[in-house]
């Protein structure tokens, strides 16, 4: 999916090849490199956001209620979030494919 | 910055923190990855007025595959010896254009930003350089203690018994033989205005710091520590905990240095002993005990060190005063 955005003729280059659109890398999906996915049990979280603030991809969002979500488009799966989160809210579980 | 702003400044509450993302989604970063954690906390603390100039390296690579870009700030990538000299070319020239009326008068930051070999091994002398002219800048170091982005070879901010591609361990060798180089405190040595240490662990604490280098006129410079579990050997999900570890062992104290001031934020309690920072990664795991005990000794040196500067520059500052 994100592969076919990524290849570009060179006819359609900007003059010195240079990106004129600010944060397009949010177009390339890095979520199927996942093996684990983040499950948030929302009872034991105390919406504290230090999953949020520790995602090295700004993965997670915080919604209305002031929870914090893991959007599963970007989400690599690394577990720093099960691994931080002080109540333990956050498990770690494979990927069913 | 104006000074009144300055002094308003008083440090990000946690439960105010900056919520726009200036390094977005979708880079290419490992899993896990200290160096983009670190990047994205620096561009929430500096704030979208702000040009960057970054040089070769991991974070130049997953940010920018090539017909996307994960900067939502102008970004200029420049060859692997000179951010530092490109970072000071675009203060002059905001400079002069603003003198010359060709731009709106506003204070616009520049920010430089380079890994460990970027700064240590090639890049020392353009930022040495840079330093020492004064330009209005901050150059940021993002020190994973090798070159991970080629393959992991060594560099010279590498510590004494790291695993590396090009500094093996086996019967003969037990990895790098010379010890990491302290580029904060050659920073130092240029008697900049600040200098500050900081790790992604303590997310406050570096944005702070951050945010008080890029409000000080003239450099800055901040050498930060992002855990990279790819090159270091750890678990992905360690990477928090592995930094973690860094400072409260020693290893890699956080202090920063206003004026020639010297303030020590973390460890602020007792070593914790630095087996359990080595332990936890497999590019320490053939280091017997004679060798852990060699790197406790030199740790506690270092510490030691670091609190008589502290305590130097407290007795000099009033010293002075009654002069």
């Amino acid at each position: 999916m994100a592969k076919i955005d990524a290849i570009v003729s060179w006819k359609k280059l900007n003059l010195g090849a240079a990106i004129t659109e600010p944060g397009s890398a949010r177009q390339f999906l890095t979520g199927d490199w996942r093996t684990q996915r983040p499950i948030l049990n929302k009872e034991e979280c105390i919406r504290c956001g230090r999953c949020w603030i520790y995602c090295p991809e700004a993965a997670y969002n915080e919604d209305e209620e002031g929870y914090f979500i893991c959007d599963l488009n970007y989400c690599k799966g690394c577990g720093i979030c099960a691994q931080e989160c002080p109540v333990g809210a956050i498990t770690m579980t494979l990927e069913e494919t | 910055m104006m000074p009144a702003e300055e002094k308003a400044f008083k440090g990000l509450k946690a439960r105010e923190l900056p919520k726009e993302e200036l390094f977005t989604q979708g880079h290419r970063a490992c899993q896990g990855c200290g160096g983009a954690l670190a990047l994205r906390l620096v561009m929430k603390a500096v704030g979208n007025r702000v040009i960057v100039a970054n040089a070769t390296g991991c974070m130049e690579i997953i940010s920018s595959a090539f017909p996307q870009t994960a900067w939502e700030v102008p970004w200029i990538h420049v060859a692997f010896e000179n951010a530092a000299a490109v970072a000071s070319g675009i203060e002059s020239a905001l400079k002069a254009l603003m003198r010359k009326g060709r731009l709106k008068k506003e204070k616009i930051f520049v920010l430089a930003i380079a890994g460990d070999g970027g700064t240590a091994d090639i890049g020392l002398q353009a930022l040495s350089g840079a330093l020492e002219r004064g330009h209005d800048f901050v150059y940021v170091c993002i020190d994973n203690e090798a070159y991970m982005n080629t393959g992991i070879q060594r560099s010279s901010s590498t510590p004494f018994g790291a695993r590396t591609t090009t500094s093996p361990a086996g019967k003969k060798s037990i990895g790098q033989v010379t010890w990491k180089k302290n580029v904060a405190e050659i920073a130092m040595a240029h008697h900049i205005p600040y200098v500050a240490t900081v790790c992604p662990t303590y997310y406050q604490d570096m944005m702070n710091k951050v945010k008080k280098a890029i409000t000080t006129p003239g450099p800055a410079y901040i050498h930060c520590l992002a855990p990279c579990p790819t090159g270091w050997r750890c678990s992905p999900n360690l990477t928090i905990e592995v930094g973690r570890l860094a400072v409260e062992t020693g290893v890699f104290p956080l202090y920063e240095v206003t004026n020639g001031e010297c303030k020590i934020n973390y460890p602020h309690r007792r070593l914790k002993p630095v087996r359990e920072y080595l332990q936890l990664q497999g590019r320490f795991r053939h280091l017997t005990d004679k060798y852990i005990e060699i790197i406790q000794e030199r740790v506690k040196e270092e510490i030691a060190k670091l609190q008589a500067l502290e305590k130097f520059s407290s007795f000099y500052k009033n010293a002075l005063a009654n002069f």
